[in-house]
Formats: C-alpha cells, structure tokens, sequence
C-alpha cells in the first residue's frame, strides 16, 4: 500500500481500540522472566560457548603482534580469532563509522581485536585477559575546543543561508550571541551488546539485541562477504537501545567469526565497561547561537553554528538540525562544523540532532525573552510559524506548537512564578522554573507485515520490526485487532526475526507509526482477500466486527472464514512524495520546577511537566512511558550525563555505569504528560506521529532555565554540575 | 577473574594464620568490593578465606559505655542499631549515605574500611596506575585527565585517589579503633587516624595492617551526645560517590568535631580544624584543607566543603 495523500476518515476515527490505554501485552512474559534476551537464548542451540573479547588499549596506531600463547593454554580454553588473522573486513554499512573488527589498524580505544572462545564465560574471560598485545602508537586529535577554534569564523559552507542574516542582525534592535557546549552521552542502556551465532551448511543465524533487523542482517552479510539470503537475524526482546543497537556491532562480528571458525555455536556480549569506548556515543558539541529580534519580539535574525567530534567519515552531531524550521525569521543562517577526531564512534542516541540542539537553543530563547523582557513562553509564542521558515511554500503537516505552550503554562501554573531571577528562597532553598519547546521531526520509513488468520480465529502478526522497550507489540496488537474486528486477546505478535517480512524497525522514533502503519496495510490486504473469499467485490462495504465479517448481506465468523486452513496476507507500506511537500513533525513544551541549594548548589527537580503533540496517539500508556523515560534522560543530560574525555590518552575514562552517573529515582519527581488530542493526516493513515524521542527533547534546557530562574547564574554549559553555580550562589 | 581456591574458616585467629602462610591469601566478607576487582584482574588473589563464619557479626557495650562492632556487622544492621541511632547518629547518616541498599546488606564493617578507591584509572588496568602496580606512573596526574572526582589534600605525586567510604568519615569524629588479630594470634588496636596511610611513594600500600592481620572489630567510646549530622555532596540524589562529605559534631557550646570525605586518601580531620568550629566554616575549612592541592577539575572541592560544613552548620 502506498500511502500517497493526507488519510480522510478511517476507521480509526471510530477506533475502539488504538488510542485506548492498555498494559504492554508482553508485560506478563517480561516481569516472569519469560522473555528471554539475547544472552539468555540458551535453548535455541545446543552446546553454546563463550566468546569474549579482547579490545585495544589505545586510541590510535596499529598493531604489530597479537599473542595468543598463553591465553591458548588456559583451561576450558576452545579457540581465538584475532583481527590481524582476519585482516580488513568490509565496511558493514553506510552508517557504521568505526571498523568493527579485522586489520591492523586501530581507530579508537576500545576497539575489539581478538575473541577468545572457552567452554565457560569465567574461561573465556580469564583466557582473554592473557591475550598480549603490541602496539605502534600514532597521535590521535582529541580535543573540541581546539577544532572550535580553528573553525568557528569558517562560514564557506554553510547548511543553509537564507536573506541577509549578517545584516539583519547587525540592524536587530535586540540581540544575544552565545556559545553552548553538551558533552559526549552514553547510551547506557540496561541490556549490554549481546549475539548467540551459530552456522549451518554454510547458513548463519545470530539471536541478538538490534533495532533494525535487516540492517543488521545486510550489513553482517556484507561484512562476512556472503549473500543475505543465508543469515538470519532473531531480535524478539530489547533491553533499551537508544541508538546504540541501530546498527552492527562488534559482539555479533566477533560471535559470527568464531562460530565459524570453531563450527560450533558461540555466544558474545559487550562487557559494560567496554561498551561505552568500543559502541557509540552522542558527540560532544559546542554551539554558538545568535539571535536578532525587533522589541516587539519578533525575530529578524537567527544564526546557528555547532560544531562536533566524529571519526572521518560520520556526521557528528547535526545539533542545527531543528533551528532550520523551529522559530520564524527571515534572515538565517545554519553552519555545521564536523571535527575529526580519534575518539571512539559518534554516532546516533535518542533524538540525535535535536536533542543536543535544543539544550542550547531553548537557553538561547530563555536568555534572548530577558532581553526583551518578555514572557519567555510568550517569546516563543510570537515567534511561531505555520510554514518552513527557509521555504515558506512548505507548510507544515500539523503543528499545534502553541498550544501545547499555552496549555502547559496554564496547566503548570507558569503565571504565579516569581520572576525575578534568584528572588525566591524556602530556606536554604532557591526556587526556580523554567520552560523550554520540543521539537523532534517524526519521519516515517516503508514497514512490511504479515498477517495470518487461523482456523480457530485467532490472528498471528509476523513482522521484522523490534520492541526495544516502546511497546511496539501492543500498538501493533491493537492495531491488527482494530482492522480484523477482534479483541487485543486473539492477536499473537511475533517480532524481531528476519524471516519476516521487512519493517521500519526503531530508530529515529518512526518506528511506532510506520509499523503499525505497515500492520494496517497488511490487514487490508487481508480484508480484501475475505472480500475475494466471499465474492464481494468493495471489501470496504464489508464490517470486521466482535469476529464477525459483516455487509452485502452476509455474516460470517471470521474464524470460518480460516476453516479450510489459514489465510495469509502480506503487504508493506509505503510513503509517497507528498509528505515530503510538508514538514511532518512533533512539537511539545516542558515545564521544570527546581530547587537548588543556596550553598552547595545541589540541585533537585521538583516538578515537571510535558505537552505533547505528536499527532494520534496510538496507546496513552505506552506513549507515556515514552514520554517519561525521556523526560529522564533529559534530567540526566541537564544534572549529571556526561562522558569525560581524558584529551591526553583519547578515550573515556569513566566507562561503567558507576563512572558515567544517569539518573536514579530519587532524582526525579513527579511527572505529569498530557497528550494533545491532535491528528497529522500527512503523517500515515492512522494519522500517528512519533512520540519516543520528542520526550527528551527541550528537557535538559528547561531544567537549566529553572536552574537560571532560581539562582540568577546562567550556565550554558552542560551537565550543570554544581561547581558551575557556586561561584555565583550566596554566601549564607 | 583468575582461578582462586578457597576455604572458610571460623577461628579469626586461624584465619590471619592461614593468610599470612598462604602466599596471595585474602580474605573475603561481603565481597561487595573484592568481587568486582578480581573479575577486572585489579585483585589477583589466589586464595580466599572467607571469615563470613566467624561470630564478628555482634554488636556488644564495652565496659567503658561505648560499642564494640564486629567485623562482620552488616553495614544495614549497623546503622539501624538502636544504640548506635541514638547515641552515635553520624554514623548512621554516614552509612546511609553510602551504596544501596542491597549493597549494604552485604557490606561489611570490615570490609567498608578496606574499600579500594574508585579512581577511573585504576578500574583500566590497561592504564598505568601507581596504585595498582607500584612504579608505572599516575595516569590521574597527567594533562588532560579526568580527575574530577579525585583528592585534593594529603595526596601526592604519586597518587590523588581519595578513599571512598562515607562510613569511615563519620567513624573518624567518633574516634573509633580498629582491632586486629595478627597471624601469631596476637591482638592490636589501631586508631582510625593512623589506619589508613597517605599515599607518599606508596600508594600501594593503603593502612597499616600487616600482611594476614585480620580485623576483628572497630570500637566506639562513650557517646560523647551532640548534634551529629553527615551530608554527602554528588551529581545525583543516591547511588554515587561523594564529590565532598561532612561528618559533625556540634555540641551546644559550639565546639566539636569534623570530618570531610571526598578530598583525601582518608577521612580527613585534624583537631586543628576542630577547635575553628566556633568561628565558622571558612575558618574550619581554611585550617583542614590548607595545604591543598587540587586539579583544575576539582579544585571547586574547596569551596564546596566550605559550604556544606555552612550549610550544615545554618541547621538547627
Ligand atoms: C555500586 C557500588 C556503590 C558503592 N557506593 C558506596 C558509597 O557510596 N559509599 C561507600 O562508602 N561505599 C560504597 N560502596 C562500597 C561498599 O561500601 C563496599 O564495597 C563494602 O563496604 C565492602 O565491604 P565487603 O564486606 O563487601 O568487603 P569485601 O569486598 O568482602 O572486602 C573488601 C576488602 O576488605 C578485605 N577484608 C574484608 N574483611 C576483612 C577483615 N575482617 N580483615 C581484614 N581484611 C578484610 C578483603 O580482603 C578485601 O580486600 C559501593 C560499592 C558498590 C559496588
Ligand atoms: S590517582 Fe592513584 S589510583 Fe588514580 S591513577 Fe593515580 S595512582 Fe592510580
């Protein structure tokens, strides 16, 4: 099914069963123990062993000699594979920024060079650590502020330039010119990296932890040089991703390669401290803002430059990425510095882009409010627009932007806070509140289903696509159940294996509305062949309701119409080119109390509250749990989340999750999401936009204006540790 | 993890003996710390004596009116002692300021004091570490590295880990001893000042038990009453290390003790410092941390223990 025009009314406008609340339908196997993750597979092949890896100790050089002597003696000992054996393997992907494995060279710390299999994990970890390594040591470049330097007057080629915006804010009656920095993030999600590979006749399967099932699969049969066909990839349970498990990673490169070599099954994880210097992480960035307005608070002017580190070859970090089309103006201009640098792989996290550019942006629209001594809601308000700001042919889909602002401030009860900034103390409290906008682009990616109604009437869903936590098995059950006519109860979901047919998978939060949009497509082809079944020619003018076929007449369980064996259907979705005629995005405000302490500057958030619109939400309790996870990494990433880096040695030094603090309960209040009742018709037929990453989105920034609010110290520098404060706190 | 072999043995006085026989001998309580090092090859023991069965797990009075705690008190059942709530409240807050509630479970009061530090340098063993092997240099102390969380008094060019117990701290303004059993079954006691050694030349070697000396208990004197309070400074809530504690004890006439965690190789007190109480934090902190030396990164620990110990201080 192509979806090639805005949806008109559909059956989901009469839903009874999308956008009602209801528990993960998985939850039962979840909080049992019963789903099993992919360390835990241990039934699907007999006589696994352990493989575990042994990664380079520096950032940048080659290596001369791996030793594999003394690790070869070692008890329980089974076999190695060793990069320099293996030699220079292609590129998996386009996306894939680091080798994964295989050569001589390393491009950062971390990066694995051996695996060493043992017959247990304790053997196999034991044996690795007697693995020696010789090394040449090359220079890396490791240090932003120094790349910052040398290009932050280079404008020759810039994103986008539109009018005059030197001019235009060289005119501005207001103005403000800052620079920002967010550090490096670690994905830091619970389950570690983690691949069961076995091979047979020549055929491979690995039972791994992936967001995107056939990108693992194309990519892992590009790596290995062999033909898609002959590996088969199983995602059913994800314990969080974040991005880090988008794309190939080295547990399944380093399980796969001994597998083979050994010819008997080979299990693989990441140990945590290796994962946050050998997988990805969100670039560091730094990011000057400036803004040009009128008194009245329009903006004439908006310029922003940012610049972050990647390996040759990445992207960095597009922090610029939601300045082109959040705020009007005429005048703009967008520069995005990538530096190459040696560290391990930047690479995609949660809301990438917008996540790290509005933590400063939203400050800058804080910061530029006081200028104008205007209501910073308001500011942001006035500055609306309908349209993209750079083509102002280009409308967007549905924006609801305002409102979400409007009845956030009402709900929040924005009006009564004290608006001076430092003026409210409760005892050795200073009290503070802030907001910030959320804007997240909410693509849509082709997503294929099948559907197979059995004889007992029960429907079996089949789809590549992964639930890493989102609730991707409930939507898409409510979403089957919905089109067949059928309770939640009778539909089975089955996920995450590549003999299904290909999904949008998760990432880039458009994994919700594709998938079920995908689901949606593949039970109207499955109407359609009831429709033929019953000599009907419209299956429109058919109604699947309470498991019955009804219209023309007729009347039928569906389950009889399954009673001379089931009935298959497949289909994918497609997106036409008109949604690419709008901007298709979602768009939320944040509100934030906070108290910090007027010494020590410890900070704590009182209270939070987020609008969202984000177009038809499928399952208020699944988007929830979205939209608060979010919410708290945004706290982290104000508070507490960064991933020094030692600029001497080129890598991250605190790399456990006792080194790299996230948020623990007592860090975060109650939080209160209020869904708008919106609906974005040039988003997919069910008129669902993505909710995932848009929770993150503005948080950290609003959390840094409450803190502004309350202590009069601007800090635009991330995480807003205490000692950024002090200097500016009271003395008693 | 490298294989070890291991045994349990209920006599502490046999323990320390086998300890001290076996080459590579330690001993292993909750195993909340040593467990983590040896899968990281950090700690390479080959042998473990596990003291778990050993009958130090009581709290007793001492004839003097104070306690005597047992090495192996759990640090949940020591802070939620009854006595030790009323009459030593610092050392309650200090021991719930620390880990997590599982984790305490199995900590032991032993076990707490000879926590290894939580330097991210000395956690890679693939970066060169005075601590961890004696003469390979400092990677903490080099341009560019992270050391944010690391000491900024007491340390030395060799070494500016800091010791990490919270619970030491509020142990150290109650002046309690530590005592011993040695391998010839002889019995000692150690003031908490002198336990733990500064780093100097020898950051290795962290406090003063010789080799197979196995504690048996740590003792409190008499209540000295009091208000006593801890507060632990860090980037988040719960669940992490200091950037900077305090420990203290304020007695209505003004005077009384404190103790800083976070900033040094120990708890850090001097009586000094203590005898400043009455002219306020600045003069406290002026006396306890003079002499500091801190990195860039963490020279705001300063300032920081200035301000807690006031903000403390402002409490009623
Ligand atoms: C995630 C995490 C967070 C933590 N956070 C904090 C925190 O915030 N604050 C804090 O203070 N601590 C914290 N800790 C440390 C915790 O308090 C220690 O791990 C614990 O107290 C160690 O006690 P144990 O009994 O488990 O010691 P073990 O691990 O069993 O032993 C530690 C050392 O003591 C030796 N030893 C044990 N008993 C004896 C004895 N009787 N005589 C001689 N030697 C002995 C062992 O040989 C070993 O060298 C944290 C630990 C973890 C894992
Ligand atoms: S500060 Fe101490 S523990 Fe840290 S690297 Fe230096 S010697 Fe090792």
């Amino acid at each position: 099914m192509e979806f090639n025009q805005p949806a008109g009314q559909n059956l989901f406008d009469q839903s009874r069963i999308v956008g009602k609340p209801m528990p993960r339908v998985e939850g039962p196997l979840k909080v049992s123990g019963h789903a099993k993750y992919a360390f835990e597979r241990h039934d699907v092949v007999a006589g696994q062993l352990h493989g575990y890896p042994v990664v380079s100790t520096i950032a940048q050089g080659r290596i001369t000699e791996i030793d594999t002597s003394a690790a070869e003696s070692a008890p329980g000992f089974r076999g190695v594979v060793t990069a320099l054996e293996i030699g220079e393997m292609p590129s998996p992907f386009a996306w894939n920024f680091a080798p994964l494995f295989g050569g001589d060279r390393v491009s950062h710390y971390h990066q694995a060079i051996a695996v060493v299999v043992a017959e247990t994990f304790e053997q196999a970890r034991a044996a690795a650590a007697l693995v020696r390594v010789d090394y040449e040591v090359e220079e890396g470049n490791y240090d932003l502020e120094a790349a910052w330097e040398r290009a932050r007057e280079d404008r020759s080629e810039p994103v986008s330039r539109i009018g005059d915006f030197e001019g235009a804010f060289a005119a501005a009656e207001v103005t403000l010119d800052g620079e920002y920095r967010t550090p490096g993030h670690s994905h830091a999600m619970m389950e570690p990296h983690a691949t069961i590979a076995n091979w047979q006749d020549g055929k491979l399967t690995i039972w791994t932890a992936t967001q995107m099932v056939d990108w693992i699969r194309q990519s892992l049969a590009r790596t290995l040089e062999m033909d898609p066909e002959n590996v088969r990839v199983d995602s059913p349970y994800i314990g969080g991703g974040f991005g880090a498990k988008l794309y190939l990673r080295a547990d399944a490169v380093l399980a796969a390669l001994a597998a083979r070599k050994l010819a008997e099954p080979v299990k693989v994880a990441l140990p945590r401290p290796m994962i946050m210097n050998n997988t990805t992480h969100r670039a560091a960035t730094i990011q000057r803002i400036r803004i040009g307005a009128d008194r009245e608070g329009r903006i004439t002017a908006i310029a922003h430059e940012a610049i972050s580190n990647t390996l040759p070859s990445g992207r960095g970090e597009t922090a610029t990425a939601q300045t082109r089309a959040f705020y009007a103006g005429a005048n703009r201009l967008i520069v995005h510095h990538t530096a190459v640098m040696h560290l391990p792989e930047a690479n995609a996290m949660r809301a990438p882009g917008e996540a790290s550019g509005l933590m400063a942006l939203e400050i800058a629209m804080d910061e530029m409010a006081e200028k104008l001594e205007m209501d910073p809601v308001q500011f942001r308000i006035i500055n609306d627009t309908q349209v993209d700001p750079e083509s102002p042919d280009r409308p967007f889909s549905n924006r609801n932007f305002v409102q979400c602002l409007e009845h956030g401030a009402e709900v929040f009860g924005w009006a009564e806070r004290n608006m001076t900034p430092g003026g409210r103390r409760e005892g050795m409290w200073l009290i503070g509140h802030g907001a910030a906008g959320a804007y997240r682009g909410s693509p849509a990616m082709a997503s294929g289903a099948r559907i197979r109604l059995q004889p007992s009437g029960r429907l079996i869903v089949e789809t590549d696509m992964t639930d890493i936590g989102t609730g991707s098995y409930t939507v898409i059950a409510q979403t089957a159940a919905e089109v067949m006519g059928l309770p939640v109860e009778a539909v089975d979901v089955v996920l995450g294996d590549s003999a299904f047919p290909v999904s949008a998978g998760s990432g880039g939060q458009w994994g919700g509305p594709s998938a079920t949009a995908g689901v949606y497509a593949a039970c109207v082809a499955l109407r359609a062949e009831i429709a033929t079944r019953l000599g009907v020619e419209n299956a429109d003018s058919l109604e699947f309701v309470d498991g019955h076929v009804r219209g023309n007449d007729l009347d039928r369980l569906l389950s009889e119409m399954a009673a001379e064996g089931e009935i298959i259907s497949e289909d994918t979705i497609t997106f036409g080119d008109f949604r690419r005629d709008h901007i298709v995005s979602t768009f939320g405000a944040h509100f934030v109390e906070v108290a910090v302490h007027a010494l020590t500057g410890e900070m704590r958030v009182r209270r939070m509250l987020a609008v969202c619109d984000s177009g038809r939400i499928l399952n208020p309790v699944t988007a929830r749990s979205q939209v608060i996870g979010g919410m708290v990494m945004g706290v982290g990433a104000a508070l507490m989340e960064e991933i020094a880096v030692d600029t001497h040695r080129g890598y991250f030094p605190a790399h456990d999750l006792a080194g790299y603090e996230v948020p623990v309960h007592a860090d975060i209040p109650a939080q209160e999401v209020i869904f708008l009742d919106t609906l974005d018709p040039v988003s997919t037929p069910m008129k669902a936009k993505g909710v995932g990453e848009l929770g993150l989105c503005g948080v950290a920034a609003a959390v840094a204006n409450a803190a502004y609010n309350a202590t009069g110290v601007r800090v635009r520098n991330y995480p807003m540790t205490l000692e950024k404060f002090i200097p500016g706190l009271p003395t008693a | 993890m490298r294989e070890f072999s291991y045994e349990r043995i209920a006599d502490p006085a046999a323990a320390a003996a086998r300890a001290a026989e076996v080459e590579g001998a330690k001993f292993i309580a909750g195993g909340t710390n040593l467990l983590d090092l040896m899968k990281l090859e950090i700690e390479t023991p080959v042998h473990l004596i596990d003291v778990n069965g050993s009958g130090l797990d009581k709290i007793t009075e001492t004839p003097e009116g104070g306690l005597r705690i047992g090495a192996l008190v759990r640090n949940t059942t020591l802070s939620a002692h009854a006595r030790v709530r009323r009459d030593y409240p610092v050392l309650t807050r200090a021991l719930v300021a620390g880990a997590s509630g599982q984790l305490r479970n199995k900590a032991t009061t032993a076990g707490n004091l000879l926590q290894r530090t939580r330097c991210p340098y000395f956690y890679d063993t693939a970066q060169a570490c005075n601590k961890r092997v004696p003469g390979s240099g400092c990677s903490a102390l080099t341009e560019g590295a992270f050391s944010r969380q690391l000491g900024i008094i007491g340390t030395s060019d060799a070494c500016i880990a800091t010791h990490p117990s919270d619970m030491a701290v509020g142990l150290r303004t109650l002046d309690a001893v530590v005592e011993t059993i040695t391998p010839t079954g002889m019995t000692r006691t150690i003031h908490l000042e002198e336990f733990h050694h500064l780093p100097g030349d020898t950051p290795d070697q962290e406090n003063a038990l010789m080799p197979g000396e196995m504690i048996t208990a740590v003792t409190l004197p008499a209540p000295i009453g009091g208000q006593q309070v801890y507060h632990k400074v860090r980037d988040r809530a719960s669940y992490a290390f200091a950037l900077v504690s305090v420990a203290l004890i304020r007695q209505p006439d003004g005077s009384g003790r404190v103790a800083l965690g976070g900033v040094a190789p120990k708890p850090w007190r001097s009586a000094a410092a203590d005898a400043e109480l009455p002219n306020g934090a600045a003069a406290v902190v002026a006396q306890l941390l003079d002499g500091a030396r801190p990195t860039e990164e963490n020279t705001f620990k300063i300032a920081l223990a200035e301000r807690t110990l006031a903000a403390l201080l402002a409490e009623d």
